[in-house]
């Protein structure tokens, strides 16, 4: 364990360091992935088939909702991994919980929002865009829905372990992850719902 | 009894059900085996449950081989149906099913498998490292590229194989006009091996990047090293676009979504671009450690160092950016006008470049070298004027208005087996027989080897050029068969011929394993070749912690110095050495992953929700688990050092 004075608990060990360079490589690969749904959807964007478009569909509120919220966690999860570095084990877990209350939050009004779309007659099989719409931000939803259990686990293992180089070092991982969902969403919010409705 | 019909094949011939005869009995013959030989801890403790990246690069090795027959013997009946015109030994449908798996098996489980079994062994080795950055999920993923073969493999006794091409183009792998499961196979196999591959790329960049041995710049790494790390790169960025369009496929057989179909605005085409945006880069992916291994062999043989090795690594990184730059060049004649085809027609032809490059470098390597005639170095030199050909027909079909004369003729076929039969098969057995001694302890025959050599240099070449002019005379690629009046009876039977050349030479290859297990000399030290690299500095067989003491390099060739130089590699005093433990994890997830895959090909659902439970549950557990490994101590390294030195000098 080579700790140097300067650094953090998270980069602690080389298996840490090892582990943090992994994710972004992955992050990479996370990109492609969503790059090529993005390119799915704005192929997909015009072909409705007899379905709604998404002008018709979007509406102001619950994105606003969605966004806001999922903002704000991501603020939240960037305060936990501050409290972390000051080793102060409650106000992290309080950061930690509520970004998870939050990202909760952003799935429910996902889902409800799914609901409506379903009820105005967009279902997964109306159309190309329809197709291309929900495999995005299904995709976006399960990779959220994925870190609120991952989230949970990593509480539960501090409130049981304490900041060790091992726990510290998946709160900061966890904490990429959730940041880059977040960055996900400002494309989605900008070239999804922005561009649809304008 | 409805039930199990959906898991009936729908062509079944006598070869169908003769092959289940035997695929149960080899099963049954196995496991009893195990079982009689008390095998079974053994199996479990030292290889289901290993995360030692020399064990997983063997398995990685066998599986390669395996499926190399299981290809082999697909194309060996493509071609005796086609030896002669009219022939009736194989039906339509069958022929589909074979193109169709013969393709897939070749590229997916033969070569992927190959390139990483050897990057596996050879890479940590090279670059002076103790293991992978991520030692577990090594195994995972090479447990998740197993069962997503095997799943593939099971389509040929249940339910039936895939039929529309290794390509698979929408809308004909769509319900509409392939509403049998067989493509399901063919979607969900892929996506599981697709993942392993992914890990795998993820894995090898951060081995890559941060694991080498102090002083080794990255300008000082070794070409094979650098190809890895380049194809690694190329696997992160390209495979999740073939996992989006595997899982859009999948969606639009399993739940009648509208990306690829003719109605309801899906747009077909999507999937060709998507598969060549994925395909394209695949090739260089298979290619580049081939051209990495060449640059090793050829440089060993000939006792010289690399010529141009700064030129070698531009060259690699050039070709892997142009590899993004050129899919549309699959489908010249599907429609996009004369701008876009003329752009990627420039562009695939610009990748002429940085190869020629390539290919100079190693004639320059060998320039006023002493040559040993060695296997490795004879498939080396094989691969040069063979792979040339192929690369210049390459070049003919680049250009596009050309290209309309040879798209999908024998012409195509021809030149990327050409291509990809010196460029990847040469290379990987040439890597193989290379890096056998180190695998393995002891050298596989030279003699029977050329003996192989020849059987399959001479085999591909007579079984490939006889379709250029085939080719170009007219004959369609996946026709099953041709009438007599069209001529093409003689160039087809030639092609028989060879096929049934390069069967004899893998027959030897299998032999030739045989006969030196049994016979050759044990007592080969650690450097049989009079090598360059790190590989070779360290022990025969290589000890579970590869270097006793962590090598220091101040040069390219750190091996060939420190014998020939005078310079120190082992500086340091031994000692503690912290390895990973073994786990049974990256298997049981592996086979959820088949289950799971099981049930979604056949729409078993409660099968699927069991399966992915069971996936999550294992995710917690290693969330949860503290596992800190364990330490091998300074005497045990010192005990078994002593004990190699006595065996071996």
């Amino acid at each position: 364990m080579s700790t140097e004075h300067s650094t953090p608990m998270e980069y602690s060990t080389e298996t840490n360091a090892l582990n943090i360079i992994g994710f972004w490589v992955f992050i990479g690969a996370e990109i492609a992935l969503f790059a090529t749904l993005f390119a799915t959807y704005f192929i997909m964007e015009g072909r409705i088939a007899d379905g709604p478009s998404g002008g018709q569909l979007f509406v102001i509120s619950t994105l606003m909702i969605q966004t806001f919220v999922l903002l704000t966690s991501s603020f939240t999860i960037g305060l936990g991994v501050n409290a972390m570095r000051l080793g102060r084990k409650g106000a992290t877990l309080t950061f930690l919980a509520i970004t998870l209350v939050l990202g909760a939050g952003f799935v429910g009004v996902e889902i409800y929002e799914f609901y409506e779309y379903v009820h105005e007659g967009l279902s997964l099989q109306t159309s190309a865009f329809s197709a291309g719409l929900f495999t995005l931000l299904g995709t976006h939803g399960a990779h959220v829905s994925f870190g609120l259990f991952w989230g949970a686990g990593i509480i539960v293992q501090i409130v049981k372990h304490g900041f060790t180089p091992r726990t510290a070092n998946k709160t900061f991982i966890f904490s990429l992850y959730w940041h880059f969902l977040d960055v996900v969403w400002i494309f989605i919010f900008s070239f999804v719902y922005l561009k649809g409705m304008m | 009894m409805e039930f199990f019909k959906q898991f009936a094949v729908p062509n079944p011939t006598p070869t169908i059900y003769l092959s289940m005869v035997a695929i149960g009995l080899t099963l049954i013959a196995v496991l009893a085996g195990i079982t009689y030989f008390k095998k079974w801890g053994y199996l479990w403790s030292e290889w289901l449950t290993t995360v030692d990246h020399k064990r997983i690069g063997i398995m990685y090795l066998i599986s390669a081989l395996l499926m190399l027959f299981r290809g082999g013997v697909d194309a060996l009946m493509m071609r005796a149906q086609t030896s002669m015109p009219g022939n009736e030994l194989l039906s339509a449908a069958e022929y589909n099913e074979i193109f169709t798996t013969h393709g897939v098996v070749m590229i997916f489980f033969m070569a992927m498998a190959f390139i990483t079994a050897l990057m596996n062994f050879v890479v940590p080795l090279q670059i002076g490292a103790r293991d992978v950055a991520f030692p577990r999920l090594n195994a995972l993923s090479f447990w998740l590229y197993f069962m997503g073969a095997m799943l593939f493999n099971l389509s040929f006794v249940i339910g039936g194989s895939p039929s529309s091409g290794w390509t698979s183009y929408f809308p004909l792998a769509g319900n509409e006009l392939s509403p049998h499961i067989g493509t399901n196979y063919y979607m969900i196999a892929l996506q599981i091996a697709g993942l392993g591959t992914l890990i795998t790329g993820i894995n090898f960049i951060v081995t890559i990047f941060k694991m080498r041995a102090p002083g080794m710049k990255l300008m000082k790494m070794p070409l094979f090293t650098w190809s890895a790390l380049i194809t690694n790169l190329l696997i992160t960025f390209a495979f999740p676009v073939l996992t989006v369009a595997l899982a859009m496929g999948t969606m639009d057989r399993l739940f009648g979504t509208h990306f690829f179909t003719m109605d309801n605005g899906g747009m077909a085409m999507l999937w060709a671009n998507f598969f060549w945006v994925w395909g394209h880069p695949e090739v260089y992916i298979l290619v580049l450690p081939a051209f990495g291994i060449y640059s090793e062999v050829i440089s060993t043989f000939s006792k010289r160092n690399l010529y141009g090795y700064t030129s070698m690594v531009v060259a690699i990184v050039v070709i892997s950016t142009l590899a993004f730059l050129v899919w549309v060049h699959h489908f010249f004649t599907m429609g996009q006008g004369a701008l876009v085809n003329s752009i990627f027609s420039i562009t695939t032809m610009a990748i002429a470049i940085p190869t020629g490059i390539k290919i100079f470098n190693w004639l320059f390597t060998m320039w006023k070298g002493k040559i040993q005639f060695t296997v490795p170095m004879l498939y080396s030199l094989g691969f040069i004027p063979i792979f040339t050909i192929g690369g210049v027909t390459g070049v003919m079909l680049g250009i596009a208005s050309a290209d309309y004369q040879y798209h999908n003729t024998m012409f195509l076929v021809a030149h990327f087996h050409i291509v990809i039969i010196p460029g990847v098969v040469f290379a990987m057995l040439a890597g193989m027989t290379y890096w056998w001694p180190k695998m393995f302890g002891f050298m596989l025959n030279e003699k029977i080897g050329k003996w192989a050599f020849w059987n399959i240099a001479i085999g591909t070449c007579l079984a490939f050029f006889p379709m250029f002019i085939s080719g170009l005379d007219g004959q369609a690629r996946r026709m099953y068969t041709y009438s007599e009046v069209a001529g093409f009876g003689i160039w087809n039977l030639l092609s028989f011929f060879g096929a049934l050349g390069l069967a004899m030479g893998f027959i030897l290859i299998v032999f030739n394993v045989y006969y030196s297990a049994r016979y050759a000399t044990r007592d080969i030290g650690d450097d049989p070749w009079d090598a360059r690299t790190l590989e070779w500095a360290t022990r025969t067989p290589v000890p579970e912690y590869n270097f006793a003491v962590t090598p220091q390099v101040d040069s390219r060739e750190p091996f060939w110095d420190s014998k020939y130089e005078g310079k120190t590699l082992f500086k340091e005093e031994i000692k503690d050495i912290h390895m990973p433990n073994n786990s049974g994890q990256p298997f049981i997830m592996a086979a959820f992953f088949f289950v799971a895959g099981f049930g979604l090909v056949f729409s078993l659902w409660p099968v699927v929700y069991v399966a992915a439970a069971g996936i999550a549950v294992l995710l917690f557990i290693r969330s949860f688990e503290q596992d800190d490994g364990r330490h091998i101590h300074e005497q045990e390294i010192r005990d078994t050092e002593n004990d190699k030195r006595g065996e071996t000098r």
